[in-house]
């Protein structure tokens, strides 16, 4: 038993020795980071972080990368309820060919789109909008939500919808009223992942973007080519990105486990 | 339970059908439509076939990513995937312990993916960063903006560090949803930690296993942004794999025909190597042993 404990420490510590590393580094000073090795901060300052929140276009970026986000996991929710309802309840013709063919645009390489959704997005007048990304996310978000929502809808029994078509009730109001409150935690759990899969993603965010809805990720690649390494900054920024997902993760760490196990291959 | 057949279900189906037809089915076709052509300029278009498919088969650079990339996956896969099984073993079953385990667990995989490269960046570096500077000071020359196999090693410990922790997360999950009866059956018949982990646990697994085994081939397939930000593909080409050679295609030289077909052949490997695993592994759950 002690060994086991002793692995799993040592696991631990592997993942957060690198974040450990950021976030100190995120509160030296140029001058410290270059000049000395230290292991923690030995004149700690805010100084990076104050750059980040006070200089226009580190901030901007921060806020329209929330904005991209959200709109995204909302959408993304949003269509995926109804769909993932009718693929929990009915079976209806080519339900198995349209859930495969969902899944299969979690294969393909962004890489492969970005060139025709640069195209695409411009000439429909979207290029550097939130809506452009929030799109475009969609794509993975979208069959990703299907999958995790058909997965805890199954879980719930098919004599309530009857009961409640006996009781009276129209499909929406059930739908509403009754049904959304019992997998209140799958939404939950779907929306966390749909933040967490636009999150991170940086790559379609970059190309549909410039200036107005420019990603707080993609700031930071283009300040390292401009202006040389400020390493401090640069942490800094770090840190700040890692934020939104701490918190979040924060709100659904009882059912992340569960949203794991659930849904189908 | 039956399903009831309700065609008018498409309804509800529709909207998802719209959005995600929009962005796969349209840029997918322009894909192909630049495949089989050269564009010359904005009005004129030549129809060549089959040429750039032609021309990307024969691409010596292109042979190169691949096998690198293949390489990659198949390291990825045999370190993530037995690692993330014995640590979802390992942790805590329930109280506070593993809500923090599962929380810390999942930090990771919430850092957005260039900030990953970043922080591998700076970790790894031989003067400032705690990793390359522990290692210098084992006695080892380690560089990895120099030597292409400290670059292979700093991609791989990055990746192991980044996506580890949703093997561990999908198995934990698998392992909870194992009912106690099948344990104590094993306890009855005085079955062994092994027996348990081979008959009871490791079937039980399949499932998530499967789900596993495909998100990771997949995205350590389809990896970019990490390598791009960390090493850049280099020192050389060392650490350039098959997105970010497509990308340098398409946006650095501007060859949209040949990066258009080879994107279609990029796809249609995915594609048939996550079938195979589907097929393997569904049928190996069908053998005997389980």
């Amino acid at each position: 038993m002690r060994k086991r404990s002793f692995a799993l420490i040592l696991y631990f510590l592997f993942i957060l020795l690198p974040i450990y590393w950021m976030v100190n580094m995120g509160l030296k000073t140029n001058e410290e980071i270059l000049g000395s090795f230290t292991l923690f901060p030995h004149a700690p300052t805010i100084a990076n972080f104050r750059t980040i929140f006070t200089d226009p276009d580190w901030y901007t970026g921060y806020l329209n990368s929330i904005a991209y986000v959200s709109m995204n996991t909302v959408f993304s929710v949003l269509v995926a309820l109804p769909a993932a309802y009718a693929f929990s309840r009915y079976s209806f013709l080519g339900d198995k060919h349209m859930f495969f063919w969902l899944l299969t645009n979690l294969m393909s390489p962004p890489a492969v789109f970005l060139l025709p959704f640069f195209q695409l997005y411009s000439s429909i007048g979207l290029f550097d909008t939130y809506l452009a990304v929030a799109l475009a996310h969609m794509l993975f978000n979208v069959p990703l939500a299907v999958w995790i929502l058909e997965g805890f809808m199954s879980g719930v029994p098919r004599e309530i919808d009857e009961t409640a078509y006996i009781d009276g009730y129209s499909f929406p109001r059930f739908f509403l009223r009754i049904f959304l409150p019992l997998i209140r935690s799958g939404v939950g759990v779907t929306a966390f992942f749909c933040f967490m899969f636009s999150w991170v993603e940086l790559l379609l965010a970059r190309t549909l973007t410039s200036v107005d809805a420019k990603p707080i990720a993609a700031t930071m690649t283009r300040t390292v080519s401009a202006a040389g390494m400020d390493w401090g900054v640069l942490a800094a920024a770090g840190v700040v990105t890692i934020i939104p997902g701490a918190l979040v993760i924060w709100f659904v760490r009882n059912y992340i486990a569960k949203g794991f196990a659930l849904g189908r291959v | 339970m039956q399903k009831t057949v309700n065609n008018k279900a498409w309804l509800l189906v529709i909207p998802v059908f719209i959005c995600v037809a929009f962005s796969a089915l349209i840029p997918l076709m322009t894909v192909v439509n630049y495949s089989v052509q050269d564009i010359l300029g904005p009005d004129q278009r030549v129809f060549v076939g089959t040429e750039w498919f032609l021309q990307v088969l024969q691409d010596d650079d292109l042979h190169a990513a691949l096998i690198r990339q293949i390489e990659f996956s198949a390291i990825v896969l045999l370190i993530e995937i037995p690692l993330g099984i014995a640590l979802a073993l390992t942790l805590p079953t329930g109280g506070w312990r593993a809500s923090l385990c599962l929380v810390l667990l999942a930090l990771p995989l919430l850092i957005p993916w260039n900030v990953v490269g970043t922080i591998w960046q700076i970790f790894g570096r031989g003067d400032i960063g705690l990793a390359g500077y522990l290692v210098n000071a084992l006695g080892l020359n380690y560089n990895y903006t120099a030597s292409p196999i400290d670059a292979w090693i700093t991609v791989v410990v990055m990746d192991i560090w980044h996506w580890t922790p949703l093997v561990v997360l999908l198995c934990f999950a698998g392992l909870r949803a194992i009912p106690d009866a099948y344990y104590q059956a094993a306890r009855i018949d005085g079955a062994s930690p092994w027996a348990v982990f081979r008959y009871i646990q490791l079937p039980k697994l399949r499932g998530v296993l499967l789900i596993a085994i495909l998100l990771r081939f997949m995205g350590s397939f389809m990896i970019y942004t990490e390598p791009f930000v960390l090493t850049g593909g280099g020192p050389g080409n060392s650490t350039t794999f098959l997105s970010q050679y497509l990308t340098t295609l398409a946006v650095g030289q501007f060859d949209v025909g040949p990066a258009a077909a080879f994107s279609i052949i990029y796809f249609l490997i995915i594609l048939l190597l996550s079938f195979i695993f589907y097929t393997v592994i569904q049928n190996l759950g069908k053998g005997p042993a389980s």
